[in-house]
């Protein structure tokens, strides 16, 4: 620092340090609700889990971490990889990929649909999208499960249509926490497709067409290209979630069928074991920002780059 | 609601055709069906004798210059100008080969890998032209596609669709509302008005020899007088003015003028009559309006009526007629035609 400072530059040092001071607060929440929390897990899955749960403090100890990925043989001390987590962890990441693709293919023609409608009657249609939000998530995921159970109304249906002679098991499956997400998750896929879809200019559209491009090219070509940037968001917000799912595989799943939210909930429940817990906590927000940082990559890759 | 009525229309192989008329006369639903992109409640559309108002846009040797150019924006110049050859199925080669005669024809090679976004509103133009002509259309249908550039580049862009044009030979259907446009580009033209033909004809025979009121009102300055038919014999009827003067006039084809009728002199057709040349009429001059290349007078007629000459500045100064004259009107032979009622 020099001594010699010109008048001009004090007072823009002053008002430097006048502006940190007045976004002090704002500093102070985010650190509050964002970081401090995140901190206090990467520091508790680096202790020594406690008795009772909870962590020794100040006792350091990677065992949590190690448990994550491996686990040790009960009788000696030879470890192979815990295949247990290992396997949620993978099913997690396909019931979520194949959650968002569900989400994209059924929330795509609705989105369409939607903004395809004269602007009067638009809004009525994102409203209605918009009503399971009303209702808690606990007890839209009840309903779903009124739905497919043995006697519930999608076996009902279909037995009484004469397609399937007795019920299909459908609870307590992979396919009753495909459904459910898909079901839950849907708005969050089809509002921001509806955003963008809307704002597609249907003169290109009228455009492929006269230029020899089908319904088919006209969609692949020019439709989807443009709307990426609605795919790209619809995909986060519901892949995100799905991800760390707990109600949805907790009611429908069952024991058998637990996701990545689940595992986790046991190491701070039942398991007692919350340096672990810690861990695949980061570990799947991790999982969570490689599947992004891909799928963005790839995607603005395929053409949605230049919009 | 009809928005098009009694469409009986046949258009020329080469030829550049211009749909003119003000907006909402049905000039752009018209191309719509020819496109494709709407279907007529009734009626044909026959391209080489074949009805095609049945087939979806994707079927038709049609292409369309759009008014807003719609380019797509997430493809470069040439991915633009190739997309329809793609989609027809055409080997990679031939397309390239295509796109770049395209390039060369509107003169936009160096532009070739640009992102549509990067380049400015009159090369949009260019790319939209060549991305509608590289699939050899058998009709090309250009949307109003010069309303959104200037002045300048607008001339321009006039001479160019032309020789384009002409070097083609494709079939040109030009909609716009610009009558200058109209007149400077097409082999034909066709007025509409209220989703109906008004007069279909050369720019000659549009200009000269309006049909009717609307037509002679919406193309250039007019002046309309009354008249009574005295005789007709031929292509040629004799009138009589309201000054008592008995001028020939044209008429439409297939009308036999008769009673009261309306004719219409062009202002530049008239001229103030010399110390010796024969009057039709006279008038007092009300305003003498000075334009540079020409000079308008307004006449007052004795019934009433308002005469106007546009008479060239063939000469610098002052034009020597100053308001409150009472002068007369002379007509080149041959300049007045009756109007269809």
């Amino acid at each position: 620092m020099s001594a010699m400072k010109t008048a001009p530059e004090n007072a823009r040092s002053r008002d430097i340090k006048n502006r940190w001071l007045l976004s002090l607060p704002a500093l102070l929440i985010i650190f509050i609700a964002a970081a401090g929390p995140l901190l206090v897990m990467l520091l508790y899955s680096f202790m020594a889990k406690g008795d009772y749960g909870d962590v020794k403090f100040g006792e350091f100890s990677s065992e949590g971490w190690f448990s994550v990925f491996f686990q040790r043989d009960m009788f000696d001390d030879t470890f192979g990889l815990a295949t247990a987590h290992l396997s949620i962890i993978w099913r997690s990441l396909q019931l979520s990929f194949f959650t968002t693709l569900l989400t994209v293919i059924l929330g795509f023609p609705t989105a369409y649909f939607i903004a395809t409608r004269p602007p009067s009657t638009r809004e009525i249609w994102v409203f209605l999208v918009t009503i399971p939000f009303w209702t808690n998530l606990l007890i839209r995921t009840f309903a779903m499960q009124q739905v497919i159970r043995n006697e519930g109304l999608l076996n009902n249906a279909l037995i009484w249509l004469g397609v399937i002679s007795s019920p299909l098991q459908i609870m307590y499956t992979d396919t009753a926490n495909l459904l459910g997400m898909t079901y839950v998750y849907l708005p969050l896929m089809v509002l921001p497709l509806y955003a963008s879809i809307e704002k597609l200019d249907f003169r290109l559209v009228e455009a492929g067409y006269d230029l020899y491009a089908n319904r088919f090219q006209v969609l692949r070509r020019i439709v989807i290209p443009l709307v990426m940037p609605g795919i790209i968001a619809g995909s986060i917000l519901v892949f995100i979630p799905s991800l760390g799912a707990y109600v949805i595989p907790r009611v429908l799943g069952g024991g058998k069928n637990m996701m990545l939210g689940n595992l986790i909930e046991m190491q701070f429940g039942a398991g007692r074991n919350w340096p672990l817990g810690a861990a695949m906590s980061i570990t799947l927000m991790a999982l969570v920002m490689i599947a992004l940082i891909f799928y963005v990559r790839n995607a603005s890759r395929s053409g949605a780059g230049h919009v | 609601m009809t928005a098009l009525d009694g469409i009986n229309l046949t258009i020329r192989e080469n030829e550049f055709f211009t749909l003119l008329g003000p907006s909402g006369c049905g000039k752009t639903t018209l191309l719509r069906l020819i496109a494709g992109f709407d279907f007529p409640t009734t009626g044909e559309i026959l391209l080489h004798g074949e009805d095609i108002a049945p087939l979806p846009p994707f079927k038709r040797p049609v292409n369309t210059v759009f008014q807003s150019y719609a380019l797509f924006p997430h493809m470069t110049v040439a991915e633009n100008i190739g997309f329809g050859l793609k989609m027809l199925g055409k080997p990679a080669a031939e397309v390239k080969a295509r796109v770049d005669e395209m390039l060369e024809l509107v003169h936009m090679v160096p532009m070739r890998d640009r992102q549509v976004s990067q380049i400015s509103g009159g090369q949009q133009q260019r790319v939209a032209l060549a991305r509608a002509l590289a699939p050899k259309p058998k009709v090309l249908l250009l949307d109003e596609p010069l309303s959104a550039l200037d002045y300048k580049l607008r001339k321009e862009m006039q001479i160019e669709l032309k020789r384009v044009q002409a070097e083609t030979g494709i079939t040109f259907i030009f909609v716009t509302h610009d009558q200058e446009e109209a007149l400077t580009m097409s082999d034909r033209i066709a007025v509409m008005s209220t989703g109906s033909l008004r007069q279909v004809g050369s720019p000659w025979d549009i200009y000269d020899r309006p049909a009717e009121r609307f037509v002679a009102d919406f193309i250039g300055e007019t002046n309309f007088l009354e008249a009574d038919v005295l005789s007709v014999e031929g292509d040629r009827a004799r009138v009589r003015l309201a000054s008592g003067t008995e001028i020939p006039a044209t008429f439409p084809d297939q009308t036999t003028p008769s009673g009261k009728v309306t004719v219409v002199i062009r202002p530049e057709h008239a001229r103030i009559a010399g110390p010796d040349s024969a009057s039709v009429q006279s008038g007092t001059v009300e305003t003498v309006v000075y334009l540079g290349t020409d000079t308008h007078i307004h006449i007052r007629l004795g019934d009433g009526a308002l005469f106007m000459i546009r008479q060239q500045n063939a000469r610098s100064g002052h034009c020597g007629i100053t308001e409150g004259d009472t002068v007369g009107i002379e007509l080149s032979d041959d300049v007045a035609q009756i109007l269809r009622d």
